[in-house]
């Protein structure tokens, strides 16, 4: 008598497959990594030209205005990061395919950061001009709060570690998060719009010099193009030890058989 | 019988049951309501609230602690199921796990209902502010109906993990800050009246209505195993 | 001992492995697993299991601690999903038409599933409301009466014995009276009175056309109650079929190959 042999275990334990592209697309995805990452280390470079010397000293801030260059293109990805928390957690419950879940985990990881620097940047900025570390300002305040729902999904998903219910779960706090921050922005702009007599607003007026606007062009876009190779790097990281994490259970198992 | 029949048929089962439970047992609504009035008193000596700045601060610290006591009240109507057999009696049933969420909904908007009857007065009495009008019925409804349609669904959502009681505060905070903005705002508009004041109640049905909606559809995906 | 025990898995394939008395051909199968797979994170906790049970079957699902017999039928449930494979229930897929299944699929767990604080009459009247009968009243006190708790009916579920309970708990997944019963181990805990019960109980529905499956640790009684078996050792069949053909020493023999390999 022996025992009967099961199939092998089900497909579901393997190890996340990179996107099968067409033919035509294959040095994008060999090369392209490489061109991000000429691309935007330019383009980061160009902005620290930019906003050093190319850019005008503002009259009244004077050169501390300069960190607005960094400060402002790090909120736009603070906001984009989470943006793309909210639609992997849509695609995930939708789909249940586990690499949506893990974009959102990565976006959220480089999201925190940015996020912390928006703040760090912020209230530095704020300093000389307020004369205060912190202004409850609308913009600041909003990104305050986004800072909090960020560390609560992070803090989520180490309580329940790699769980399929605390994928979903997380995936619903990436969605109500998101949704709440319009609405955040909108409340908190109606509170302080009630105390006028409020300090210089960070930030600029719409008729700035076209060289300004041409720098925080440049910013946004060296940022984005930042944002785009760490979630390439990131995401490829939090894939392999995934994947690591399961052939081991798997050669523990077969061993222990 | 029809679905819709058969979906508040069950929603009232469930919250039948959740009330009998809850009666039957120590009594959380009790310390919720001791609570809300603890805050309110400790408050009063953490801000020595003289009689100017009192309109424009007493009501921060009622919705304070409105906040505070319903967040403790949130965990326990979704911590009773997890006792002993967790949320598996119920999602054994062929029950719309909508109909669950509207029925725990529904218990947490009573029991923080009634925690607010017993605060207002005492409220009113101890800080002696001309709240207790009509115009502040729609505030109360509608901002703790905002405060308990996320907390049900982020109670079921920390009941999974281990540091619930922690967790549910920090996922909830932040995501009902405009509900405590507008809910005081609109409870100091109440008491000195402000012309051209932004339209408070409307930002707080608005997050009503959006998180509601969300938190019925998204809840199932919550609690499912 | 027989031929049937070197049954391999593939064998074990979805048309049902024992024929119903009156030979229908082409039946459908009560419950019908196909490659089922279950993952808690990166543990595989059932891994290509198939089997089927033809309607009015009575299935004793063995195995060692650990095996995965709970998680199988936790998925049959509903309760759980699972990560690869499929399982049907008289047609209705368990992730597809979820909703279905649990109207037709009564559910006995190692825990209770009652609520403390209502009393036994009233955990019935609440489960009746929650599936939907028109007649709670009637069947719950039915039913009552059928599992000997007719003096106990007004105490509440936290006075009652673990054998009352048991038995109140029993009553609870039968009130649909399901077309597929799910015991998981229901003997554990069972006073003498409460034990024949079962025993009838389980009797009564193969006779009546209504198909069972359980789970349990004593292995001649497990065998002798029921007409066909799956023995599952670390989340893989290692045997499925007739029970008669299976010795209670063969199930043992099952179980330590498991843990040796």
């Amino acid at each position: 008598m022996h025992i009967a042999e099961s199939p092998p275990a089900p497909a579901v334990a393997e190890t996340p497959s990179p996107l099968r592209l067409p033919q035509w697309l294959e040095p994008v995805r060999r090369y392209g990594e490489y061109v991000l990452g000429a691309a935007t280390a330019l383009a980061i470079l160009a902005l620290l030209w930019a906003a050093f010397a190319y850019a005008p000293t503002e009259a009244t801030q004077g050169d501390v205005q300069r960190i607005e260059y960094i400060h402002v293109p790090m909120a736009w990805v603070a906001y984009l990061a989470f943006f793309v928390v909210f639609a992997a957690s849509i695609l995930y419950l939708w789909r249940r395919d586990p690499r949506w879940d893990l974009l959102a985990a990565t976006s959220a990881e480089i999201g925190t950061i940015f996020t912390t620097l928006v703040l760090v940047t912020g209230s530095l900025w704020g300093r000389p001009v307020w004369g205060t570390w912190w202004q409850w300002d609308a913009r600041m305040t909003t990104t305050l709060i986004l800072w909090f729902v960020y560390v609560a999904y992070l803090l989520l998903r180490s309580y329940t570690g790699l769980s399929e219910g605390g994928a979903r779960a997380a995936a619903v706090l990436g969605i109500v998060g998101f949704i709440d921050v319009p609405i955040n922005y909108l409340s908190v702009t109606w509170w302080r719009t009630l105390h006028p007599a409020l300090q210089v607003q960070l930030g600029q007026t719409p008729d700035a010099p076209p060289a300004v606007v041409w720098t925080l062009m440049l910013g946004l876009l060296a940022f984005t193009l930042l944002y785009a190779f760490l979630m390439l790097q990131v995401n490829r990281l939090n894939t392999l030890q995934r994947a690591a994490q399961l052939l081991r259970a798997r050669a523990e198992l077969e061993s222990a058989d | 019988m029809t679905s819709t029949r058969l979906f508040w048929e069950q929603v009232g089962a469930l919250l039948w049951k959740d009330l009998r439970c809850e009666l039957r047992t120590r009594q959380v609504w009790i310390s919720m309501a001791l609570f809300a009035l603890l805050v309110l008193v400790v408050f009063n000596f953490a801000f020595d609230l003289q009689v100017e700045n009192k309109a424009a601060v007493a009501p921060g610290a009622l919705w304070i602690a409105f906040v505070f006591a319903s967040t403790l009240g949130l965990g326990r109507t979704l911590a009773a199921e997890q006792d002993r057999g967790s949320m598996d009696r119920l999602l054994l049933c062929p029950v719309d796990r909508k109909a669950i969420y509207c029925a725990k909904l529904l218990g947490n908007l009573l029991f923080i209902g009634v925690v607010e009857l017993v605060s207002l007065p005492v409220f009113a009495a101890i800080y002696n502010l001309p709240v207790l009008r009509v115009g502040l019925i729609p505030i109360v409804v509608l901002g703790t109906l905002g405060v308990a349609a996320l907390g049900t669904l982020f109670a079921a959502i920390a009941a999974n993990t281990r540091a619930r009681e922690v967790l549910l505060p920090l996922l909830l905070f932040p995501l009902i800050v405009p509900v405590v903005i507008a809910a005081v705002k609109a409870t100091q508009g109440l008491i000195t009246p402000i012309s051209g004041d932004a339209p408070w109640l409307g930002l707080i049905a608005a997050f009503d209505v959006i998180f509601l909606s969300i938190s019925v559809v998204t809840f199932q995906y919550v609690i499912e195993e | 001992m027989s031929a049937k025990l070197s049954l391999r898995a593939e064998d074990a394939h979805i048309q049902p492995t024992v024929k119903p008395p009156s030979s229908t051909p082409a039946a459908l199968p009560a419950v019908a697993v196909e490659r089922a797979g279950k993952l808690y994170g990166v543990r595989p906790v059932l891994r290509g299991v198939s089997f089927a049970v033809p309607t009015g079957g009575t299935l004793a699902l063995l195995g060692p601690n650990g095996a995965g017999k709970t998680t199988l039928l936790r998925a049959l449930a509903t309760l759980t999903t699972l990560s690869g494979g499929t399982a049907h229930v008289a047609g209705l897929d368990v992730r597809q038409d979820a909703a279905e299944v649990r109207k037709i699929v009564g559910y006995v767990g190692h825990q209770p599933h009652l609520y403390d604080e209502l009393t036994a009459r009233e955990n019935l009247l609440f489960f009746a409301r929650m599936y939907g009968l028109r007649d709670g009243r009637e069947r719950a006190e039915r039913l009552i009466e059928r599992v000997g708790l007719r003096a106990k009916a007004n105490d509440r579920v936290r006075q009652l014995s673990r054998g009352q309970a048991q038995r109140l708990a029993l009553a609870r997944g039968i009130l649909h009276e399901p077309a597929v019963l799910l015991l998981d181990e229901p003997d554990t805990g069972l006073d003498e009175e409460a034990s024949a019960l079962l025993d009838t109980l389980l009797r009564e529905r193969a006779a009546g056309g209504q198909t069972t499956i359980f789970t349990t640790h004593q292995i001649e009684r497990g065998l002798a109650l029921a007409d066909s078996a799956v023995v599952l050792v670390a989340g893989r069949v290692a045997y499925a079929g007739p029970a008669r053909e299976l010795s209670a020493d063969d199930v043992r023999t099952l179980y330590g190959k498991g843990a040796a390999r």
